[in-house]
Parts: structure tokens; C-alpha cells; sequence
């Protein structure tokens, strides 16, 4: 067929093509794993293909999500065991430990539940927790996690990005930076009898950072709401950058024209910046960030994977950096 | 003082025995001791330390060597309280296991975190003061244990081997700011602080009394 242009792609013959009874079989044997008979692992990992969706671990409220369609918001590695990604936790405001969240958490009352988004819009406004859940529809987004601790997680997360939050509020030419205040509740709040950190827990973004598609607006793990101890019943996840970026339980996002105080930049600004990318090139000054520990997945005794520029979504976000001195900009 | 050597003539032997002399009292300890070395290799192969369990055995090994070194000073203040001399006669044994629960502490941090890597390891612990101050702490712990036993101890003469052996007061020191600056990564000092208050305690009372012995001897 002369007429037709070399695109590269190479036809294949008629005789390489698998029968559609013997995939269609495969499709069975897939739907069949998911439907819980190999075990909840072979079924997460196997479901995604028959189901587009994660089993459930019948926990909580069951949170249902889309496969999102947003580039490198679905990696394929295996996911962080449900009972690791929920026992784990780095949430403060419930003890400093990281078993402390899944255990004192249970004080936290995620509803009813408002987020006063206010500040240089020009549709400031009080969403309660239920408007927002219908705000957009709810994908699921599986992302790699990795905390500045030098561990790391691949958790299916529910939600949207937090962009159609933000076009819909109508950020003014004013608003530069985007900071998000999550809850300080004494009476549901064991943590904050401590003073690690200077109360509430603030965190920030730069506008576009928070206009990226891949920062999401999150309701749900797992296929179900959040549980308390992962900032339940609303935070963000924010891939790229060290977990502590991503604020839980937020009550209050503000649009600003300067850089917000974080609270980690309050505590420790030589040790934990602002931007706070993952980058294995720059150190923390306690430890090296070259490599990284997967919970659960990577054996005692096995050597700490590499840890990817941009937790290994330099294609998606990179340009947003263009330019810029990540080493004094960490 | 002289705990090794002291210990056969120290405590009175008639009539009433005290169980502190008894000869099971060594084993039981060493079997106590060895406990937290026992129950962290059970957990680690059942599967009970948790979701990063590496972590979990590096900082364990490093509280406990936190606490032992805790225990081993808190030896003669105790002795004199309780006006018990036979306690002298584990100190050695106490000693041995802060530097078990080090050498422990070390390898955990270079097996499971630098994966036996010397080259990592040896640029690892230089850029980082937290851990080149665990280290150091580490190697000065290295002659004390060299010279725990009976021979070394008459060989480096009782008063060199003393003077030796107070090195131990700066290994403590450099195991709490180690601890400190680890902690302080994550501004969480609580328990820290307990370990300060403890080992304050423990170098207070010492330095007390060797400024009572300066004023008494002074005239």
C-alpha cells in the first residue's frame, strides 16, 4: 500500500493479533481476582485493569472515583498496603509519633465540615464539606507519596484537581500564593497541647503550583473517605513535593499576594523551605534524600530505592521550575 | 569505684548472704538485659515492627543504648543509697551491653539504611553532624569495652584505667546531643528532655561530689 505514509508504526499481522475469546477469557480471569477470591493485594493490583478502580478495604463510606484522565496521575507501581498508608500517618496535631494518628484520631469530627476560601478572589465563599464533594467529579488518582523522612507510599487517592476549586472562586491579579490553614481544635485535637509547631498547621502553594492538575483536592483513599489520621474529611495531595506540603483537615484556604509563613518554614526555615520539592540532590540537612524506603514493599534488608527528581514527575511539573535555583530555592 | 576488682571483698559474706551476691544474680541480669534484643529480633521476623520496620530497629537499638548508658551510670549513686556494694558487681556487665546495644544501634543505621555501602556510609556520617557525633560517641565506647576485663584492668593500672574509663561521661553526652539533634529535625524534644533530666541527675551528683572532695582535701 504505497499511498499510504510510513507513520512509524509497523501493522501487525493478522496472526499476531490475540483472539477475542482469549482476551475477553482474561478479562474474566482479571474481574474474577478483583472480585476478592485471590486476596485484597492480587485484587487492587489486578482490578485496576477489570474495574478502573482499587477494591475497597470496607472500612469507611464507600468514596468512588473515575480513572483520571490528567497526565502522571496514574502510576502503575504497587500500591502501599491499606493498613500501612492508615497506621503510618505524620499528622502532628494527634501526637508526634506516627502510630499516634490512627490511634488518637478518633476525637476528629469530620462533619459537619465548611472551607472558607477567601482572600484576593472575587467569589470568596463558605463551601460546606457536601457542596464540595459535588463540586466536580471524583477521580481516582494513584500517586507516589514520599515523605522528607525518607520513606515513601503509593496511595489511590479520590478527588479532583483543586483548580476547578480555584477557577470557580476567581482568583484576582493580586493573588500569588495559595495558603491553606487546616483545623486546630483543642477538644478534638490531642496534639496541640504540644508545641512542636506554631498552631494551626499552615501551608502554602504558589498559585500555579496550585493550579497544576496534578495537585489534588482530596476526599478519599482507597476507594472510601478519608480515615481521620490521613486528614479526613478534606485535604491536599501535592505529589511532587515532600508529604508535609500536602495540609489536612483544612478549614480555611486563603489567595494572598506574598509567600505564606508555613508552619515547618516557621519551626525550621535552614531545614524545610517553602517549595519543598523532592529532590535527590538536595539534602536535608540530617539526611540524604538521594534514596528512599517503600513502606511496605521494600524487604528489611533490601537497599533503599533511588528517589526521583520531582518524585518522578519532572515531566508534568519540571517547567514550573524553569529557571529556578532548586538548591537555594529547596 | 574499683568495681571489677572490689567486688570479692566488698560486700560482707556471713550470715545473711545478700541476694545481690547470689550466684544467679549475673545470669538473670545478662538474660534481662538481652531482653530488648530478644523481643526487637522476634518482632522483626514476626512482622511486628510496624510499616517501616527498619526504621523502627535503628531507633529502638538507639534508645537503648540511650537507657543503658542511663543504667550503668546510675550504678554507684544507687550503691551508695542503698548502701548495697555488691551492685558494683555488674557494672561491667552494664557497660558491655551499652556497647552491645551501640555496636547494635551502628549496624542497624549501616545495614539497613547505607546497606553495607563503606563508601556510602563513609561519606554519609561526615556531612552530617547528628551522626558523626552518634559515631564518635560509638568509637570512644570502643576502648572502655576493650578493657572491661580483669587483665586489661591490671595491666593499665587501676588509676589509668579509671581515668580511662571516665571517657564515659562524654560518650553520654555526645549520645544526648546525638538524640537531640535527631529530634530536633522534627522540633520534638519531649523525650529528650527526659534523657537530659535523667543524665543531669546522674553527672550532677557526680560533679557534686568531686566538689565536695576538691573543697574537703583544699582544707
Amino acid at each position: 500500500m504505497h499511498y499510504l505514509k510510513d507513520r512509524g508504526f509497523t501493522h501487525a499481522h493478522a496472526g499476531d493479533i490475540t483472539p477475542r475469546e482469549v482476551y475477553e477469557g482474561r478479562r474474566v480471569l482479571l474481574r474474577n481476582l478483583a472480585a476478592g477470591a485471590a486476596g485484597v493485594a492480587l485484587a487492587g493490583w489486578a482490578g485496576r485493569d477489570a474495574l478502573a478502580q482499587v477494591a475497597r478495604p470496607g472500612k469507611l463510606a464507600a468514596l468512588p472515583g473515575a480513572r483520571s484522565a490528567v497526565a502522571g496521575a496514574l502510576t502503575m507501581e504497587k500500591l502501599t498496603p491499606y493498613g500501612d498508608a492508615t497506621s503510618y500517618n505524620n499528622f502532628y496535631e494527634f501526637g508526634t509519633d506516627k502510630s499516634d494518628p490512627a490511634r488518637a484520631a478518633g476525637t476528629l469530627k469530620p462533619r459537619p465540615w465548611t472551607i472558607a476560601v477567601e482572600g484576593e478572589v472575587k467569589k470568596p465563599k463558605v463551601y460546606d464539606l457536601d457542596e464540595l464533594l459535588k463540586l466536580a467529579p471524583m477521580e481516582e488518582r494513584i500517586y507516589r507519596l514520599r515523605c522528607v523522612e525518607g520513606w515513601s507510599m503509593v496511595i489511590p487517592w479520590v478527588g479532583y484537581s483543586l483548580a476547578e476549586l480555584i477557577k470557580r472562586v476567581e482568583p484576582t491579579g493580586n493573588a500569588k500564593y495559595v495558603e491553606f490553614v487546616t483545623l486546630a481544635d483543642k477538644s478534638q485535637m490531642p496534639g496541640l497541647r504540644s508545641s512542636v509547631l506554631d498552631w494551626p498547621y499552615v501551608e502554602g502553594l504558589r498559585l500555579d503550583e496550585a493550579m497544576h492538575p496534578l495537585t489534588l483536592l482530596t476526599f478519599g483513599l482507597y476507594g472510601e473517605v478519608l480515615p481521620n489520621q490521613n486528614g479526613a474529611p478534606v485535604r491536599t495531595v501535592v505529589p511532587w513535593k515532600y508529604g508535609f506540603k500536602s495540609g489536612k483537615s483544612i478549614v480555611k484556604i486563603r489567595f494572598v499576594e506574598k509567600e505564606p509563613r508555613t508552619a515547618w518554614v516557621k519551626a525550621a526555615s535552614q531545614e524545610y523551605g517553602f517549595f519543598s520539592n523532592v529532590n535527590p540532590a538536595v539534602d536535608h540537612p540530617r539526611w540524604s534524600q538521594a534514596t528512599e524506603r517503600r513502606i511496605g514493599e521494600d524487604g528489611l534488608f533490601q537497599k533503599k530505592r533511588p528517589t526521583l527528581m520531582f518524585n518522578g514527575y519532572e515531566a508534568q511539573v519540571g517547567q514550573l521550575y524553569a529557571g529556578m535555583d532548586l538548591k537555594k530555592n529547596y | 569505684m574499683f568495681a571489677v576488682m572490689s567486688s570479692p571483698t566488698a560486700a560482707p559474706l556471713r550470715p545473711a548472704r545478700p541476694k545481690l551476691l547470689h550466684p544467679a544474680a549475673k545470669p538473670l541480669l545478662f538474660v534481662a538485659c538481652l531482653l530488648p534484643f530478644v523481643w526487637l529480633l522476634y518482632a522483626a521476623v514476626m512482622n511486628q515492627l510496624g510499616a517501616n520496620p527498619a526504621e523502627a530497629l535503628i531507633r529502638a537499638t538507639g534508645d537503648w543504648t540511650l537507657r543503658f548508658l542511663c543504667i550503668v551510670l546510675a550504678v554507684t549513686p544507687l550503691r551508695l543509697w542503698t548502701k548495697q556494694p555488691a551492685l558494683a558487681r555488674f557494672r561491667r556487665m552494664l557497660g558491655l551491653f551499652v556497647f552491645f546495644y551501640a555496636v547494635l544501634h551502628f549496624l542497624a543505621y549501616a545495614w539497613l539504611d547505607m546497606g553495607f555501602d563503606v563508601a556510602t556510609i563513609a561519606r554519609d556520617i561526615p556531612k552530617r553532624p547528628f551522626a558523626l557525633v552518634g559515631f564518635l560517641a560509638l568509637l570512644l565506647l570502643v576502648p572502655l569495652a576493650a578493657t572491661s576485663f580483669n587483665r586489661a584492668i591490671k595491666a593499665l593500672g587501676a588509676s589509668r584505667w579509671q581515668a580511662l574509663h571516665k571517657s564515659v561521661y562524654a560518650i553520654v553526652l555526645l549520645g544526648l546531643l546525638h538524640f537531640f539533634w535527631m529530634r530536633a529535625a522534627k522540633n520534638n524534644f519531649a523525650e529528650v528532655a527526659v534523657y537530659a533530666m535523667v543524665i543531669a541527675v546522674l553527672l550532677g551528683w557526680r560533679a557534686r561530689n568531686a566538689w565536695r572532695a576538691r573543697r574537703a582535701s583544699g582544707g
